[in-house]
């Protein structure tokens, strides 16, 4: 299978990453290599099997109590932040 | 300092052969040396190094030290410590310090290790080579020209030039027992949920497990009692008893069942690799041990069916990275897209972009189905294959790679060469099995591992059979020359 350019713009889209140009046939490239193996995929005969997410099927997503676990930390958090002011993380205005 | 296994310097220092801080100054020293050439660290830790090995002297001269007190340790850079850059080896993390520990590394500071500092390893662990580093490439000490494997080449590269006796690692798709097997090293790991991943940068959820790489399997049992156990915060933590790894190390090999996997010994393994899997067969025979064949008939799926499971948990754990509160940000974002856009297009490299782009494809609608839900299913039947097989025997047994070390830069044009890699190793993390490499020999004067899979949660009989096989032979004590011979440590005693 292959991924043409205006596909390979939709997905880097969809991921939120910025492609220039000039980086798409590469990736056009190699996505559609991949695809090709992933294809390999068809050989195998699962109808009526059950889809396997993860690989400790008897587990069961365990419940703690709804109680505070942890002190606030929001100023050490922060510590790593690109724009904080006033204990809030900033972003460009998204409301006009 | 011929004492080369964590057991052995742990015994030094309990006897004072050597303090913990000789000996934390003489693998700083080692580091120092080897740095430049192998790149195996992102970060060196030593002022802190020296602070807690002065704090570990303080605890064996106290009687209160534990088996691991003193032992220098290097910490793979997916795992947070607190008030240390965590990088991933990612432009994206370059500038983060992290503000709490990984679970499994407050283990090994409360166990009383000593950190030497953070291992370089593949982008988020993306990579079979260690060539996607932010901070470059790691060099194989056995040959400066090869790599070292991937993801956790720095640690493998680490503890085969014996730059420190243990180095935590993970494996998502091979990225403990390749690297193991390509440095001629022990790499183990666990099964999935026996240690936790709290504080592991995450890449692809279902199949992510923290282990370690050593020099020896009795080392690797060490380890792996400090780090196993249930964990509260990690929700894919299991709630199973740890057992005692040391006494389990003595499990007989009479009556052991061995299985060798037939779709491991086809085309593409390279027949020296081959011959040194096959010599290691003989030694857990003459040990009393078993060998039949086993078929998996849906394993050589495992390739396929990874690049859709793994790329798809990827693109959903990525997704945090945006600019906003953690991580590199854009300079100027006109709007909150292009913050998005552009500090993650600036922040990631080229494979994980391609991880990401694969894991969305696979995820959009119109296409779950057809690659998401089909994969899922393909696993489900891998899973199948290996419950019959333990129906059958007790242990499986297969070459970890099917060549040596590679040279730098031979695979990295062509994702699917690099991907094949870890045809033989993809399989245990599908079903969440314990897997380990051991050094078994060389082919062309590079190191071969051997690796055994064990059904899930019986590490201790893996480690049993890797501990026989290491009784046996001394593949595991070959280190490559020039790196640790130059530096002693000058000991206060009249040993080492």
């Amino acid at each position: 299978m292959s991924l043409t350019p205006k596909q390979i713009e939709r997905i880097a889209h969809l991921a939120r990453l910025e492609l220039a140009a000039e980086e798409i046939p590469a990736y056009s490239d190699s996505l559609s290599r991949i695809f090709g193996l992933v294809d390999e995929l068809d050989r195998a005969q699962t109808a009526g099997i059950e889809p396997m997410a993860h690989p400790l099927e008897d587990q069961v997503q365990r419940l703690r109590a709804d109680a505070i676990t942890s002190p606030n930390a929001r100023d050490l958090y922060q510590q790593n932040a690109p724009q904080v002011d006033g204990g809030l993380y900033l972003v460009p205005k998204v409301i006009e | 300092m011929a004492d080369q296994t964590l057991a052995s310097l742990a015994a030094g220092l309990k006897a004072r052969k050597y303090s913990s801080v000789e000996l934390t100054k003489a693998f700083l020293g080692r580091i120092e040396h080897a740095q430049p050439a192998l790149n195996a660290l992102v970060t060196v830790t030593a002022e802190s190094a020296l602070a807690a090995a002065a704090a570990a002297d303080v605890r064996i001269a106290a009687g209160t030290a534990g088996p691991l007190t003193g032992v220098p340790i290097i910490h793979k850079d997916i795992f947070c410590t607190s008030g240390v850059r965590t990088t991933c080896a990612s432009k994206m993390l370059s500038n983060f310090i992290s503000p709490y520990d990984a679970t499994l590394v407050g283990k090994y500071k409360d166990a009383g290790t000593v950190m030497l500092g953070k291992a370089n390893m593949d982008e988020f662990a993306m990579g079979s080579s260690n060539e996607t580093s932010f901070f470059g490439a790691v060099k194989n000490p056995w040959d400066l020209a090869k790599v070292p494997g991937g993801s956790s080449g720095g640690s493998a590269a680490a503890v085969a030039a014996r730059l420190a006796p243990l180095a935590t690692a993970t494996d998502t798709g091979g990225s403990i027992r390749q690297p193991a097997a390509l440095c001629g090293v022990t790499g183990l790991k666990p099964t999935y949920g026996r240690v936790s991943r709290y504080g592991m940068i995450a890449f692809a959820s279902s199949l992510d497990q923290a282990g370690v790489i050593t020099v020896s399997a009795e080392d690797a049992a060490l380890t792996l009692q400090a780090m196993a156990g249930f964990d509260p915060r990690d929700s894919t933590s299991v709630d199973v008893p740890v057992p005692d790894y040391a006494a389990e190390l003595q499990q007989p090999m009479r009556g052991l069942r061995i299985g060798i996997l037939t779709e491991f010994f086809g085309e593409g393994l390279d027949p020296a690799v081959e011959q040194a899997v096959r010599d290691s067969l003989a030694v857990w025979q003459k040990l009393g041990a078993t060998i039949q064949e086993v078929s998996l008939p849906n394993l050589p799926l495992s390739v396929p069916t990874y690049y859709v499971v793994a790329p798809a948990e990827c693109s959903s754990n990525l997704a945090r990275f945006d600019g906003v509160r953690f991580g590199h940000r854009c300079e100027d974002p006109k709007d909150l897209l292009d913050l998005y856009k552009r500090s993650r297009a600036e922040g990631f490299g080229s494979e994980v972009k391609r991880r990401i782009m694969t894991g969305t494809y696979v995820l959009s609608a119109g296409y779950y189905d057809a690659y998401y839900l089909k994969a899922q299913r393909v696993r489900a039947l891998i899973n199948q294959d290996f419950r019959r097989a333990f129906g059958e025997v007790d242990l499986l047994v297969g070459p970890t790679t099917p060549t040596v070390a590679f040279g730098l830069g031979d695979k990295t044009s062509d994702p699917i060469t690099m991907y094949l890699n870890d045809i033989y190793t993809i399989g245990a993390n599908l079903a969440g099995l314990p897997a380990m490499s051991i050094p078994c020999g060389f082919a062309a004067g590079l190191p071969v591992g051997v690796q055994l899979i064990g059904p899930h949660f019986a590490e201790g009989r893996m480690l049993a059979a890797a501990h026989a096989y290491q009784r046996e032979t001394d593949w595991h004590l070959r280190a490559p020359s020039g790196w640790a011979a130059d530096f002693e440590p000058s000991t206060t005693g009249g040993a080492a």
